[in-house]
């Protein structure tokens, strides 16, 4: 078993855990994954990666349902995420056991956090390398959004992005989230759309998308669907441009 | 796990002694005489008959079983009645015994069997619940809580725990009543009596339970009257008839009666 004595993630002299910090730094370059709360659906939008020509494409899927009205998404190293997922799949279970009762979304994310915190405190391991943003609806029905990463912590959200450029997503996001942008589960999926084409190369075809309705499974937007919101998001744009230019003519 | 949680941190000091013996208890030589050695115990020699149904082994210590204790659920909430004699054998041990342990504000258990037993199980139910509280800033539901007391004690199944206790509170779903025993058992229900006067108390609350909507001071004095008939008839009940109601705020103590003083308060009725 675990018989090490030694840590490896310890304090350096001004006070950071680096391992904890380069930890970060690996969820940093893994592909973007974007979450919306809207008012009665939650949004997951990930950055699919490009395949190889022979690879099977939906082997890896980077968000996966943790139980019927919780899901997250990851960024980082996709190994770590499934031994974590793995993890809170069961503790879902476990608490439908013992409480007979669903898990609340905050529930799971304590849970997510503490076992990613613990490792940050073993002897013999090093930190889990990914962020969470894990959405749900608890059972009185309100949206949830929160965010967890590699040191442990965790908060709600209204909207945030992980990963390759999320600090651009989360911009966009700040500008564009508006009680207006999210009036309506349709404007809240184009919300999360339009957040990923900043950052996305090629439009539709590398977005993977997800939503949670009150009361509803987990479901899985298909390429189709992806594309037509995104040509509707095109439209609107060129919409704007041209209303713009009768302004300045006029 | 929350599972794995709940069954280790239960664990009291000396459980590992309990874990081994759980060893030859649960085998599937249940039949043999235990004279297996187990580990380094001083016990490794006890004899134990088998642990079949019903016989059970022969215990030194006499437990409390001699009680009547009773709860129902009504349309305004739960009523819980029990009296209050501990008998030991023949003796009247005590005639003042609280059998009803305030787990907390919102939650009650009632006490038949080991009253030891009861007592600290359910107290140690209530750190939980507590801890529960804090954890997750809402009150446990009722369900919640009587799972974590069944499980806690499902742990020592086989090894001579003695408890038959209602768990009876308010949570977000309405009044909660379940009934939970050392044997594993964890029923819900919205009428339980526990005890050796327990067949006399459903014999009443059965025939009072008729009208649908009791109002609350119907319901007490029909909880009541129900301890009284099983304290009349049934040696080992007596005392008095402590009587609680769970509502949506929490409980209360309705009232605390000595049962002499209801038998002639009875009889001028009939009278």
């Amino acid at each position: 078993m675990s018989i090490y004595d030694r840590a490896i993630t310890v304090f350096s002299p001004d006070g950071h855990l680096f391992q904890v910090e380069y930890a970060q730094e690996a969820v940093k370059k893994g592909s973007t994954a974007v979450g919306i709360r809207g008012k009665d659906i939650v949004v997951l939008g990930v950055e699919k990666k490009s395949v190889a020509k022979l690879q099977e494409e939906r082997t890896v899927r980077k968000i996966c349902a943790l139980d019927e009205h919780v899901c997250m998404a990851f960024a980082g190293l996709t190994a770590d995420a499934r031994i974590v997922i793995n993890r809170a799949r069961v503790e879902c279970q476990s608490h439908r056991l013992t409480v007979e009762d669903p898990v609340t979304v905050e529930y799971i994310t304590r849970h997510i956090a503490t076992l990613k915190q613990r490792y940050t405190q073993s002897n013999g391991r090093r930190p889990f390398g990914i962020s969470a943003l894990i959405v749900g609806f608890d059972y009185d029905g309100t949206p949830r959004l929160y965010q967890t990463d590699p040191s442990g912590t965790y908060h709600a959200w209204k909207a945030n992005a992980i990963g390759r450029s999320a600090k651009t997503v989360r911009e966009f996001l700040e500008k564009n989230y508006t009680d207006e942008a999210i009036a309506t589960d349709n404007e809240a999926i184009k919300l999360a759309i339009k957040a990923l084409l900043e950052v996305v190369q090629s439009g539709g075809k590398n977005i993977d998308l997800a939503v949670i309705r009150r009361n509803q499974p987990l479901k899985l937007l298909e390429s189709k669907e992806i594309e037509t919101l995104v040509a509707e998001i095109e439209k609107e744009k060129e919409d704007e441009v041209e209303k713009k230019k009768q302004k300045k003519s006029t | 796990m929350a599972l794995a949680n709940v069954l280790q941190s239960e664990s009291v000091d000396f459980s590992n002694y309990g874990r081994k013996c759980r060893g030859f208890t649960s085998s599937l030589y249940e039949t043999e005489l235990g004279l297996e050695s187990v580990g380094g115990d001083n016990l490794s020699f006890a004899v134990r008959t088998a642990c079949s149904d019903g016989d059970g082994s022969e215990r030194k210590i006499q437990f409390l079983h001699g009680t009547t204790t009773l709860a129902f659920k009504f349309q305004h909430g739960v009523i819980v009645a029990v009296d209050s004699r501990a008998t030991a054998g023949a003796y009247i041990a005590s005639q003042t015994v609280k059998k009803v342990i305030e787990i907390n504000p919102y939650l009650l258990g009632t006490m038949a069997g080991g009253a030891a037993d009861c007592s600290f199980w359910e107290r140690l139910l209530a750190r939980q619940c507590r801890v529960y509280e804090l954890r997750n800033k809402e009150r446990i539901s009722v369900a919640a809580a009587s799972k974590l007391l069944a499980n806690m004690v499902y742990q020592y199944k086989g090894m001579g725990l003695s408890m038959g206790t209602m768990v009876c509170g308010w949570d977000k779903t309405g009044p909660g009543l379940y009934y939970v025993d050392s044997e594993g058992n964890r029923v819900c229900g919205d009428l339980f009596a526990v005890g050796s006067g327990s067949m006399y108390a459903y014999g009443i609350v059965d025939s009072g339970l008729k009208q649908k909507d009791l109002t609350v001071e119907e319901a007490c004095d029909l909880g009541c009257r129900a301890i009284y008939q099983a304290t009349y008839r049934d040696a080992y009940s007596g005392g008095q008839v402590n009587l609680y109601h769970v509502h949506s705020e929490g409980w209360n103590r309705v009232s605390q009666s000595d049962v002499l003083l209801l038998h002639q308060q009875y009889q001028a009725e009939k009278a």
